[in-house]
C-alpha cells in the first residue's frame, strides 16, 4: 500500500458514502452540506490526477459558487420543514434503485473481466504536465480557442436568463 | 500498487448511479438539482482519468467546459426553483406537474 493508493481508497470511500448520505438526507440543507463532502474529495482525487487547476476550479465553483447558491436558495426559501414534502416510496423508486445497480454491476464486469490491457496500464509520464496551469492555459488559449470564448457567451446568457427569471413580475 | 484506470472508471460509475437513483427517488427539486451535479462531476471524473491515463489533454479542457456549463445551469436552474416557488409554494415536485398533461 502506497500513500498514493492509500489516498485514493479513502478519498473514494468518502465520495461514495457522503454522495450516498446526500440522497438519504431529509433535510435539504444536510444533503447539501454532504454534497460539499463529495466535492471535495473529488478534488482530491483529481489532485492524484495531476490535475492541479482542475482541483482548485473544483473548490472553487462547486463548493465556493454553486454550493453556497443552492444553500442561499434552500434557506431564502426556507425548505425547513420536510414534514410537509412527503417522499414517495413505491415501485418506481424500487425499480430505479434495482436499475441502476445493475448498471454498476454491469460496469464492474466490463472493466475488470474485459481483459483489455489499457485498463490495467499505469499513469501515462506526460500527465504530470498536462493538469497544470501552464499546460490547460495553452490548450484553452491554442486549440481550444474558440469554445473557450464560446464560453463567456453561455456565462452572459445564463446570467440574464437568471435574472428574468427570477425578477418579481410588475 | 499502483491505481490502475479501471478503479478510477469504477468509483465514477458508482457515484453516477447514486446521482442516477437521487434523481429517480427525491422529491424535492432541489435535491434533484444536487443529484444532477452529481451525475455531471462523476463524468468529470472519468474524463480527467482517460485524459491523465492516455497523456492527452482533450479530457481535462472538456472538463472546464463541463464546469462553465454547470456553473451557467446552476444560476438558471435556482433561477427556476424561485419562480416556480413563487407561483406555487413547494419544491416538491409531485406537486408541480401542470405541464405534465
Amino acid at each position: 500500500m502506497t500513500a498514493e493508493s492509500l489516498a485514493f481508497f479513502f478519498l473514494a470511500a468518502f465520495a461514495v458514502s457522503t454522495a450516498i448520505l446526500m440522497v438519504l438526507q431529509r433535510n435539504p440543507v444536510m444533503s447539501a452540506i454532504c454534497m460539499i463532502g463529495t466535492f471535495f474529495s473529488l478534488a482530491g482525487l483529481y489532485l492524484l490526477l495531476h490535475a492541479q487547476l482542475l482541483a482548485v476550479l473544483q473548490v472553487v465553483i462547486y463548493t465556493g459558487a454553486i454550493m453556497v447558491l443552492v444553500l442561499f436558495v434552500i434557506m431564502l426559501l426556507n425548505l425547513g420543514d420536510e414534514a410537509r414534502l412527503r417522499e414517495r416510496y413505491d415501485l418506481a423508486m424500487g425499480v430505479g434503485t434495482v436499475l441502476a445497480a445493475g448498471f454498476v454491476v454491469e460496469l464492474f464486469f466490463i472493466l475488470f473481466y474485459s481483459g483489455d490491457p489499457a485498463l490495467r496500464a499505469s499513469m501515462d509520464p506526460r500527465a504530470a504536465a498536462l493538469g497544470t496551469v501552464e499546460g490547460m492555459g495553452g490548450a484553452l488559449f491554442g486549440r481550444f480557442v474558440l469554445p473557450f470564448e464560446m464560453t463567456s457567451v453561455l456565462l452572459l446568457v445564463a446570467v440574464v436568463g437568471a435574472v428574468v427569471l427570477a425578477k418579481r413580475k410588475g | 500498487m499502483e491505481i490502475p484506470l479501471s478503479y478510477y472508471l469504477l468509483l465514477g460509475a458508482i457515484l453516477f448511479a447514486i446521482g442516477v437513483v437521487g434523481t429517480l427517488t427525491r422529491r424535492n427539486a432541489i435535491v434533484i438539482f444536487m443529484c444532477i451535479e452529481l451525475m455531471l462531476n462523476s463524468v468529470n471524473l472519468s474524463l480527467i482519468a482517460f485524459s491523465a491515463f492516455l497523456g492527452e489533454i482533450t479530457g481535462m479542457v472538456t472538463v472546464f467546459f463541463v464546469m462553465a456549463v454547470a456553473a451557467a445551469e446552476a444560476a438558471v436552474g435556482l433561477a427556476i426553483v424561485i419562480a416556480l416557488y413563487r407561483n406555487k409554494p413547494t419544491v416538491n415536485v409531485d406537486e408541480i406537474n401542470i405541464l405534465k398533461w
